[in-house]
Formats: structure tokens, sequence, C-alpha cells
């Protein structure tokens, strides 16, 4: 291949990033990030050009700008503006806004303006359902949108004002916590877990995680401790320690909130899971959404540093060597996988692998490596500090301690509400003040949906486990639309690697827009359910796995919201087959009755 | 009540839409298979009886080929109106195959270039014996509803045997490897 050139310009502003990343291609995310945000988007020039000095392959580069949705190929504009489209935003009107949006730039959604200055569009949920509905601008988060906020945006925008200067109170993002029970309700004394764990010695702290009996709170519940002694076990020469904060999830943000007012514990949590498992290096994995939160977090990890709870010897510990760095998401659900995840923090577009083998024998660079979510992290300090008894008795027999649930939709105060494990659903709803709900979307679109009959069952790996993700639905709802976002959502974030979940999901999506057109039959209701067996066992991974979930559960609880769009008759087509003539009628200049179609007689 | 059920004979149907026939071929190629299923089914509207019409309520349709111009819908249509079961034969029919190749160009350029004269005018048919063309080839179940899909370039006659065999005896028509099986 010919050698590449870009603009001096343009030169002149990337080679900063490649010498700050030494020109390591395994850190291909971040700098094409950070290329993005400087160059505004990734040309194939830019591309061609980047893998030249990478020196990995153009086929490389490409694969990896095209996977994530935060990064472009052609110019969006210097102002990106992206409206979060969870079924929280739309319930919250963001629909209404958007049209707003458009007509006061005069655009069309996706289609950036002629002076080349703005786009706006939609994107997967932002994690800021208890304050929406909310927007992306060049990645920075806006929430609380209304009529008036989209007014002063637009002529922001047209002002050529730079996002920097805009007002700050726009950028707000509120902790919101109602409910605070031992983790979110007690004051933090940095280094006190740190140095609690190593009086108890390596030994001594997995023997705590033993018998704290803490699972995984991303959803799945693995015991967290099996996989600290599992790759603390195997064979490899470097061992890492991964936090997933890409917490996409519709519906959920205590991440969000613990990653903003909590930090200190998550990273405690990290650099105790290294002393456990023997690990010098830390990533925590930001999704793209939280960019607003990387300053403040790097603030932390320095005066962590200067403290003395990250770097060489830490509490004195000879080999106790441990430091964090953070890479960012850039838009893509499938990386809260935890080996898509890896994927990503190796530079390479977000596939999930084979597993097994198993991170912790197989993770980043091939090497043992511990991957937990932020809110399972953070538990560690409190077992650190109390002891694993302590911590067991907490909570129900096959879920210790507390949870964290990210409470939004049709109440009065949504946040978070921190319970033992074993609350009853009509408990939180009592207490975020959801006098009339229908229905309860639990863990996010791949979750389960919970009818009013089923308010009495509890969240608890037992009964009805959660990554957190809590949406309430009003008598005013209907459950149809719910779902069919939820199958939008699928379909735009399967990573198109598998056949089943990458064809499966846009054939529930179009099935549920055909039902929505009024053109669905019961032939189409057999059709959702068979597509379900099809998805669940035959996905790769979870996404394709969970991707059915809401239309099953709805389709099985709210039945009459699909039925009363169908119609009456065998079968319509999902298009109109007198229109898909018309281009021949044009040519052919005919009109007469053999040159159309009518409905089936 | 313990007598053994003298099954009814099946009555079939078939046609070739936007296709190439190789699955008709295929069915052919049971052989003297054929011997047997005639006196198992009798065949209605069908190339093999060169019947133009269903000429009476049928048990099975076996459709080759996708939806391309106004004929096949009518066709497909018959089909649906006048059959129990609606069977999507080949792989055009099941997703539209070779012929949805034109599908990402518009149809009104590949009726320009086709019809094309020497001199570089264009003279596009206007007969209205002529079936016009759809934007797209569709498959089969975008236009009606479909109860079975065959998959196969053509589905072997061993495959056709099996789930015709199935039908007849009553099973639920499972295609498996090697039948599934298609490199």
């Amino acid at each position: 291949m010919p050698t590449v050139f870009v603009s001096t310009e343009l030169a002149n502003l990337i080679e900063p990033i490649l010498l700050r990343h030494r020109a390591r291609p395994d850190r291909l995310v971040q700098i094409l990030r950070e290329v993005q945000e400087v160059a505004d988007f990734i040309s194939d020039e830019t591309a061609a050009w980047l893998a030249e000095r990478l020196r990995i392959s153009y086929a490389q580069v490409k694969s990896t700008r095209d996977f994530y949705a935060f990064f472009y190929r052609e110019n969006r504009g210097r102002y990106r503006i992206l409206f979060s489209d969870n079924i929280t935003d739309r319930m919250a009107g963001n629909q209404a806004l958007f049209e707003h949006m458009l007509k006061r730039l005069r655009l069309e959604p996706g289609k950036v303006s002629d002076d080349g200055l703005v786009s706006v569009d939609y994107t997967s949920c932002t994690g800021m359902c208890d304050q929406g509905p909310a927007i992306l601008v060049n990645n920075r988060t806006i929430t609380r949108m209304t009529p008036r906020r989209v007014d002063e945006i637009c002529d922001l925008v047209r002002g050529k004002v730079p996002l920097s200067q805009w007002p700050a109170e726009f950028f707000v993002v509120e902790d919101n916590i109602h409910r605070a029970d031992m983790l979110l309700g007690t004051p933090h004394e940095p280094g006190k877990a740190v140095h609690a764990a190593i009086a108890r010695g390596r030994d001594g702290m997995l023997g705590e995680m033993k018998l704290s009996n803490l699972r995984g709170r991303g959803g799945a519940g693995f015991t967290t401790a099996v996989k600290w002694d599992a790759c603390r076990n195997a064979n490899g020469d470097t061992r890492y320690i991964v936090c997933n904060a890409d917490e996409g999830e519709p519906g959920t943000f205590k991440d969000r909130v613990l990653l903003q007012s909590y930090a200190g514990r998550v990273f405690e949590g990290m650099a105790i899971a290294a002393y456990v498992v023997g690990a010098s290096q830390g990533f925590l994995y930001l999704r793209g959404e939280y960019l607003y939160l990387l300053p403040q977090l790097e603030a932390y990890l320095a005066g962590m540093r200067s403290a003395g709870l990250l770097g060489r010897s830490i509490g004195g510990v000879a080999g106790f060597d441990f430091d964090i760095e953070i890479h960012l998401g850039a838009g893509a659900y499938v990386c809260g996988e935890e080996t898509a995840l890896i994927e990503s923090l190796e530079g390479k577009a977000g596939r999930p692998r084979v597993r097994p083998p198993f991170p912790v024998t197989s993770g980043y660079m091939g090497q043992p490596t511990v991957v937990n979510n932020v809110e399972t992290l953070s538990k560690v300090t409190e077992i650190a500090i109390h002891g694993g008894a302590w911590y067991e008795a907490i909570g129900t027999k096959q879920s210790t301690g507390t949870k964290i649930l990210s409470v939004s939709g049709d109440c009065e105060r949504p946040g978070l509400y921190e319970y033992a494990f074993g609350v009853r659903i009509a408990q939180v709803l009592e207490d975020c003040g959801a006098q009339e709900a229908i229905a309860v979307q639990i863990s996010g679109a791949s979750g389960v949906c919970l009818s009013e009959r089923e308010f009495g069952r509890r969240i608890a790996f037992e009964d009805v486990p959660t990554a957190g993700s809590f949406m309430i639905f009003g008598k005013q709802r209907d459950m149809f639309e719910v779902a069919r976002n939820f199958s939008h959502f699928f379909a735009h974030e399967s990573c198109g690697f598998c056949t089943p979940c990458r064809v499966g999901t846009s054939l529930l999506k179009n099935i549920m827009d055909k039902i929505a057109d009024g053109r669905g039959t019961q032939y189409e209701m057999n059709e959702l359910l068979r597509l379900q067996q099809v998805l669940k066992p035959g996905s790769h991974c979870g996404l394709g796995q969970t991707a059915g979930n809401a239309v099953a559960d709805t389709v099985q609880k709210f039945r009459p919201a699909y039925e009363r769009r169908l119609a009456e008759t065998d079968f319509v087509p999902a298009f109109d087959l007198d229109a898909a003539l018309a281009r021949a009628r044009e040519l052919t200049g005919r009109d007469d009755a053999a040159a159309h179609l009518g409905e089936e007689a | 009540m313990n007598a053994p059920l003298t099954p009814r004979k099946l009555r079939v149907a078939t046609a070739s839409l936007s296709g190439c026939f190789g699955c008709h071929m295929s069915f052919l190629d049971i052989d003297e298979r054929l011997l047997e299923l005639a006196a198992l089914v009798d065949f209605d509207r069908s190339p093999i009886t060169d019947i133009k019409h269903c000429s009476q309520r049928c048990d099975v349709a076996l459709v080759e080929g996708g939806v391309c111009n106004a004929e096949n819908v009518h066709v497909l249509r018959e089909l649906r109106a006048n059959s129990k079961m609606v069977v999507a034969l080949g792989a055009c029919a099941v997703n539209g195959g070779l012929p949805a190749q034109r599908n990402h160009l518009d149809v009104g350029q590949c009726l320009q270039q086709v019809y094309r004269t020497p001199d570089g005018s264009t003279a596009i048919p206007n007969d209205p014996e002529l079936p016009l063309l759809l934007d797209k080839v569709y498959p089969i179940n975008e236009i009606v509803r479909v109860d079975y899909f065959l998959p196969g370039c053509p589905p072997s006659g061993d495959t056709i045997w099996k789930f015709m065999t199935d039908l007849l005896t009553g099973r639920t028509p499972r295609i498996e490897h090697p039948l599934l099986k298609f490199d």
C-alpha cells in the first residue's frame, strides 16, 4: 500500500495522541476515541494513516472504527447530538423534544447540516433514567431536557459556542439516593479497607471473601471468591483486575453514582482484589456515555497514588504493586459482556469470545484476569473492614449483603435505593412512590417483566435476580410499546458475530414494527415465540440469549396489548404490494387492471 | 375402534414462481419412489399434471421460487387460498434466492438496461399480458402465511421424500443432518 498522507494540521493533532499511547496497536480503541475528539470523525484516510503508524492492517483499524457507535467514518458535525432513547426517555417525552430540535435546526434525523455544523440522532440508554430525557453532545451528558433547554442548545450550536462554555447547569448529574443502606449510607475512610485487607493477609482476605459468599452484581451472580481463587491459581505471567463499568443495560445507573460519589470504594476494591490474586495492573472500563466522569476519576486515582494506595509497595507491603488505568468504551452495549470487554481493552471490536477458556485463566492479553462489576468491587471494601461472617448475615441465604436498585419510570422519586437482598417488589414500589404500577421491568431490557400479581416476589438470586435496573410502568403505559422499544435496542446492539442473534434480533424488531403498523396477525404472534426459541439456545452470548425475553414476557402477561393491534385476517404483508409495482408501472406506462394488485380476495 | 387408519390420499399442488424449476427437478429425483408417492397422493394444480388452476381444496402446496412479479402474487394467493399447508420449497421461496440479487438495484434501471436496443434507446414492453415486476423479489412468507420451509438449492430428492413421508404419516416434519448439509 502506498504511503498515506493526512494534512499536516491533522497529523499535528494526532501525533501527541500516538505518543501518549506509545503507538501501541492494543490501544487502538483509546486512540480512535481521542482522535475523534480532536478531529470530529475518523475518515478512511485517517484510518489508513493510523494503520501505517501503528503498523497494523487498514482492515484492523477499519473494523474497530466501524464496530463502535460513537466512532464516525464521515463528518457528523462539530456538534454531535444524540438523544437517549430508552423507554424511560420516551415516557418522559424525548421524541417530541427530538422533533422540536430537528425543526429548530432544520435537520433530518442522523444527517449532518449542510454547513457541517451539527447532527441530531438517537442513541441507546445513556444511564440517566432518573433525570431524563437525557442527551449527549459530543459524548458529554446533558440531563433533564425541556423544550426550553432544546431552544437554548439550538442557539448555542448556531452561535458556535464551544461546549466548554455552555451553562454548567446543563451538565449537572444528580445522585438521587433515596434509600441508603450499608454501602451508600456509610462514610468512606480512604485507605481503611486496603489496610484492613493487608492486615488479614492474602489468604485471610480470600477466606473472608469465601465466608461472605459475595456474588457478582453485574447480573450473572457468580461467586466472587471463586473467581478470585481461580485467577490466583491460574498459570500466567501477569494477572489483571478489570472493573466492568460498561453499564449499558437500559434502566441501570447505579455504577454511575458509585463512580461519581463512591469511587474510593470501587478503586480500593480493585486494589484488594489485586492484593489477593497477585495482580499488578488494573483497568476501569468506563462506558463512553460516562465520559463526564473521566476527569474526576483521574484526579481521584492521582490522589490515591500520592496517598500510597496505588503504586509500588502499597501499605508498605513489598511486592504489592498495583495501579489502575481508565479505558473508555465507545457506545457498544455488548462490551458489558466480559470477554467482549476484554477484546475492547485490547483495542479490537468488542465481539464476545468463545468461553471456555474463561477470563480467569485467559483474559486480557491471554493472561489470568478478574472481571468484576463496579458494585461488586465496592462491596469488597465492606468485607475487608467487617469480615465475611458479618456480611454473610445480611440478606438471604444465597444472596448475601445489599443490592442497589436503579429505580426509574412512573414513580414520584426515581433514583437509587439500597436494600438488603430479599426485599419485595411491592416494598420498593411503595418506597419510591409508585401508586399505579401495572408492570416492572427488572434487570433491564434483557431481564424479566413482572406484572401486578408478581409484586410480592423478592429481589434475590433465589427469586428475581437483577443487575439493578428497576423500570416502573404505570397504568397509562402500553406494554407492547415497551417491548418494541427493547426489540429495537437489541437489533441495534447485536454485534453481528453469530447468525441467530444478528438475524433473529432484526426479525424480532421487524415483526414488532409490523404489529405496530396494524399488519400483524396471529401468525406473527406465533413467530415471535418461535424466534425466542431460536434466539435463546442458539445465540453465542447473553445478548442474543436474552433479547427475546421482554417480548416473550409481555406476550404472556400483556397479550391484549398485542391482540388489539392484530389484523383480523390470516396474513397481511408488511408492505403495500400495489405500491411495489409503482416503479414498473411508471416505466411501462401501464395502468390497466393487471398492473395493480389489490387486497387479497 | 382399533382398526388401522386408512389414510386418505393427500391432494398436492405445486408451482414454480421466480425459480429455475430446479426444485421440481429435485422432486422428480425421488425416482422410483414417485410410484410409491403416486399411491398416496393426488396431484392437483402442478406443472406435473399441467392443471392450470386448483380444481378443489388441496392439502399441501409446494411452492418453488420467490415472488418477483404480479403474476407470482396471484399464483401464490390462489395456492394459499386453496391449501391447508403452504410449503416454501427451496432457497428462492425461503429467502428470495438468486433472483433476489437484483434487490439492491432499482427495478427501473434493471428494465432500462435489459431492454436497451443496439442504437442506445430503450423499448420496455408494455403488453398487458406481461406481468409487471415488483420493486424487489420477495420470499413467499412476506406475501402469504407459510407453514413449512424446506431450505436447499435445491432441497435434495431425499429431503423432499423425507418431508412428504413425514406429512403422510402425521409426524412433525423434521429435516436434520445430513439432509441439511449443503457443502
